[in-house]
């Protein structure tokens, strides 16, 4: 498998332990791929609390008011001082609380986006391994987010932490479903389901080509990550902070710190995926990767300080009634027109993309729908009765 | 501007339904017997010609040798108000019927004079304590009210 | 095999960022819809009722802002029009055009602050609550103009105002003016048509006109329910007779109803301001300056209308100086009434912003 050794802080770190210090070949092959797992885990973890900070001075702009601005030039320090406040709290534990649950939840929360990584590329040619399912790869690590939820809703020992939980996996559970069949339309375009060859397969960005799909994979991202406008998780006027209510110190600073990373993996998704990886003019890949990652940041920061919150059984009725047929019909668009023309030249996907385009811009008035149809009528409960 | 009736116009149609319902009719308000109070709210609301069906406000005060629980009702229809009064005599058990069941929005109002007063309004579906904590003591607006000595005043426990 | 299936109580508050104040609501929940709403008050109980009864009339106005503390100018409004009708005392012209304003002026203040936070509850992460709070500042800053404080006025007084708006006053209330209905219309553009807004609020809450009345319910949640009573027009006070607005009606008196009268109110407050500022004359503000106020035995109830509903003090003389009994109609209290006919049957979330809506304040519910 040609990258590993072809990466340079790998072959650095391996070179260094093998020749200076004579170490034998699997100490050295194990601190050169943890020097590479260190950097990747850091400078992603790094730009996810650049991102906390980010967020909250945009959407204090959009408040009009400033954000975060007297911990260095900018506020820019906030996120260290955040984090070294939490560090400073005290640690507790709820009395009747289920330990090892509480306790591992936000474990499982942080590691599979940490896991996930893998096989993102931040640049041409920079990627810790490129699978070739890595698409598959990916889905499956961000179910596992679910799972840390209903953990932490559940071992806090308090109902309103379980309410969030309960709203929280219904939510994760039903758009996952669009989100693959949307990721499988992707995949079908690009003829491969690995990240990198996806990237490859892009002669114009899948945006323009699939805009369906990359809307649904937006409102369905935006739902599988607790952002609002799907944020009833941690519906602070409703439940005080949700699932993690019970959390305080750094445990809460690692909740925190998965949500905001999380978004920033989303995003790195959306721009391999949608957004043509780490092509572009003149500027370095990896810098064109930050760009094109910090501009659906920027997008999602926007979205949150502006919409209000749904309800939880609109957001359902919105995945399963919406976005479930759409990623069909999406599915059912790009795998036709990949048929058709199986191995695309640019005219050919121009008019794909024309072709998406006019039936993306009929399903979105489809989706404006959604109010009307899920009547706003009590229903009128009486208890449910013991069921044989 | 709101027709303020006056307790003399309305003592006559009262006096006709309820023959000894009427204890003092003067300028201000009406004064009807208490047991009686309940079925005269109940007629000024019902009656097309009186239609009082908005009760702006029910409260009590504590006129030492008696309680005067007063009700100020409003007419939106006709934009007139009316005052009634009922007075309850003694400090023990002062009682007398709910006028919950014409008016809903009773419903609070009544609780508080139960808590703040002590005045019983039977056939209340839910006379609690509202703005003082279950098992206080005592009823602070009274004007013998005297808060009783430390100890006692704080709950114990959380 | 059975499944046994048991309600859960869920207790919302006291201590929650989202009850407006200390309010607790005990809801018995299937999941997620709501089965029974018990609320519990009484946290923020300070007994002014019977703290009234030991001051004297006028140093009871202190005790009158801070019921309704997000709307103090119009609690005091409501006690000194009572107290005048005790003793008779007609204010002076300035003072009544002074106190209109200063009311009208508090009641954008009190719907600014019920409309943020109402579309704070419903999840918009504080954005319009910021807006309204800029707005809000510029407000206070003419209270403070006017009488030093921002939220605990205590600018009335019997028989008028207690001091004359100084000469920056009026430049500044004259930008206010100005910008305002551009500020509402934006504020309105970002919320009225809102999609997720409309979703989540119309239709959910309904109360009909004829429960409402039944329910002593009164101010915007009245209306918003159909009926049409405002006090400002029924029984006008001050100088409410001399200028023309309209009273805002509603249709099915669901969230969005609700919400929407505020808005409305806010700008027929804006033109009820224009025309006091246009009619208003120089002359003394306050008719009587005596030492204490002492009236004759007697009894009183004026209602006013406060921001959240129909304001009332009855006040029970005996021909001392201090009150010999104060009772507080709370609007906000009396509200409460229909909270389980409002949600009963809906979600949980629909709790929040149903309660919400109703506007409704503890310092008053309490006193």
């Amino acid at each position: 498998m040609a990258p590993l050794e072809d990466n340079r802080i790998f072959s650095g770190v391996y070179g260094f332990f093998q020749g200076t210090l004579s170490a034998p070949e699997w100490l050295a092959y194990f601190f050169g791929g943890f020097a590479v797992i260190m950097t990747v885990v850091n400078g992603f973890l790094l730009i996810g609390t650049i991102f906390t900070w980010m967020e909250r001075r945009v959407v204090g702009r959009f408040q009009s008011r400033l954000g975060p601005n007297r911990l260095g030039p900018f506020g820019i320090l906030q996120a260290i001082a955040d984090a070294i406040k939490l560090l400073f709290k005290e640690d507790i534990v709820p009395r009747r609380a289920d330990r090892l649950l509480f306790n591992a939840a936000p474990i499982v929360m942080l590691a599979p986006s940490l896991m996930a990584l893998a096989v993102v590329p931040f640049g041409a040619g920079s990627y810790v391994a490129d699978l070739n399912i890595g698409v598959l790869y990916v889905v499956a690590m961000s179910g596992v987010a679910s799972l840390a939820v209903l953990m932490a809703g559940y071992a806090s020992n308090n109902k309103l932490a379980l309410f969030g939980a309960m709203r929280a996996v219904a939510m994760l559970l039903s758009y996952e479903i669009p989100l693959v069949m949307t990721l499988l339309g992707i995949t079908v375009l690009a003829g491969s389901m690995s990240l990198v060859g996806i990237v490859g397969a892009q002669g114009i960005p899948f945006l323009l080509v699939a805009p369906l799909g990359a809307l649904i994979f937006l409102i369905a991202m935006s739902a599988e990550l607790n952002r609002p406008p799907f944020d009833v998780t941690e519906a602070e006027s409703e439940l005080v902070a949700g699932y993690i209510t019970e959390y305080s110190g750094m445990k809460f600073g690692i909740f925190y710190l998965a949500e905001f990373s999380n978004v920033v993996l989303a995003g790195a998704l959306f721009a391999v995926l949608f957004l043509d990886g780490w092509n572009g003019y003149f500027l370095p890949s990896h810098l064109w990767f930050l760009l094109k990652v910090f501009g659906f940041l920027f997008v999602a920061s926007w979205v949150r300080a502006t919409l209000p919150r749904m309800r939880i059984d609109q957001i359902l009725a919105l995945a399963w009634k919406y976005l479930f047929p759409l990623s069909l019909v999406n599915l059912l668009l790009l795998a036709a027109e990949t048929i058709a023309w199986p191995d695309p030249s640019t005219a050919e996907l121009w008019l794909m993309a024309a072709i998406n385009w006019v039936v993306a811009l009929a399903a979105v008035p489809l989706l404006a729908m959604v109010g009307a149809r899920t009547p706003a009528r009590p229903r009128r409960v009486g208890f449910p009765q013991e069921v044989r | 501007m709101t027709t303020a009736v006056t307790g003399n116009e309305l003592a006559d149609t009262v006096q006709r339904r309820f023959p000894e319902a009427v204890e003092e009719a003067s300028e201000g308000a009406l004064r009807v017997a208490p047991d009686a109070i309940a079925d005269v709210c109940r007629f000024l609301r019902e009656d097309a010609l009186q239609d009082f069906d908005l009760l702006s406000s029910l409260t009590a005060v504590d006129y030492v040798e008696y309680f005067e629980i007063v009700y100020h009702l409003t007419s939106i229809a006709r934009n007139a108000s009316v005052v009634l009064k009922a007075r309850v005599y003694g400090r023990e058990a002062p009682a007398l019927p709910s006028v919950v069941g014409v008016w809903q929005g009773a419903d609070l109002q009544e609780r508080e004079a139960f808590d703040l007063m002590g005045v019983t309004f039977t056939g209340h579906p839910n006379l609690k304590r509202m703005l003082t904590w279950e098992g206080f003591q005592g009823y602070p607006l009274r004007r013998d009210y005297l808060e009783p000595p430390l100890p006692y005043t704080w709950p114990q426990g959380g | 095999m059975t499944t046994h299936s048991e309600p859960t109580i869920v207790n919302i508050g006291p201590h929650h960022p989202s009850t407006h104040g200390v309010f607790r609501m005990r809801l018995t929940m299937d999941g997620e819809n709501i089965l029974d709403v018990e609320p519990v008050i009484g946290y923020l109980h300070r007994g002014s009722e019977k703290l009234a009864e030991e001051r004297n009339y006028t140093q009871v106005i202190t005790l009158t802002d801070r019921m309704d503390y997000v709307a103090s100018m119009t609690n005091n409004q409501a006690y000194v029009l009572s107290c005048e009708a005790l003793a008779g005392v007609t204010p002076t012209e300035r003072g009544m055009y002074l106190r209109v304003i200063g009311a009208e002026l508090q009641r954008i203040v009190s719907h600014l602050v019920a409309t943020g936070f109402f579309l704070q509850d419903l999840g918009a992460f504080a954005t319009p609550l910021m807006y309204s709070m800029r707005e809000r500042e510029r407000i206070l800053d003419l209270f403070e103009m006017l009488c030093g404080a921002r939220i605990t006025v205590s600018y009335m007084r019997i028989g008028g105002v207690f001091q004359d708006a100084p000469a920056e006053f009026w430049p500044a209330l004259r930008r206010i003016l100005d910008d305002f209905p551009a500020y509402i219309d934006e504020l309105e553009g970002l919320i009225t048509d809102n999609e997720i807004v409309t979703y989540r609020t119309k239709g959910v809450g309904a109360i009909s006109g004829a429960d409402a009345i039944n329910g002593s319910l009164t101010g915007p949640v009245l209306r918003a329910s159909g009926v049409s009573w405002d006090v400002r027009v029924a029984a006008p006070y001050d100088v409410y007779d001399r200028v023309t607005f309209d009273v805002p009606v509603g249709d099915t008196g669901d969230n969005y109803d609700r919400y929407l009268m505020r808005i409305r109110e806010i700008r027929e407050s804006l033109k009820i301001v224009e025309q006091c500022v246009a009619q208003i004359q120089p002359g003394p503000v306050r008719a009587t300056n005596a030492m204490l106020f002492r009236p004759p035995p007697g009894e009183s109830y004026v209602p006013i209308e406060a921001p959240k509903g129909e304001l009332g003090f009855y006040l029970v003389s005996d021909g001392t100086i201090a009150p010999y009994r104060m009772h507080v109609r709370a609007p906000s209290l009396i509200n409460l009434t229909l909270m389980k006919q409002m949600l009963v049957g809906w979600k949980l979330a629909d709790a929040i912003v149903s309660f919400g809506s109703l506007d409704v304040n503890m310092g008053e519910v309490d006193r």
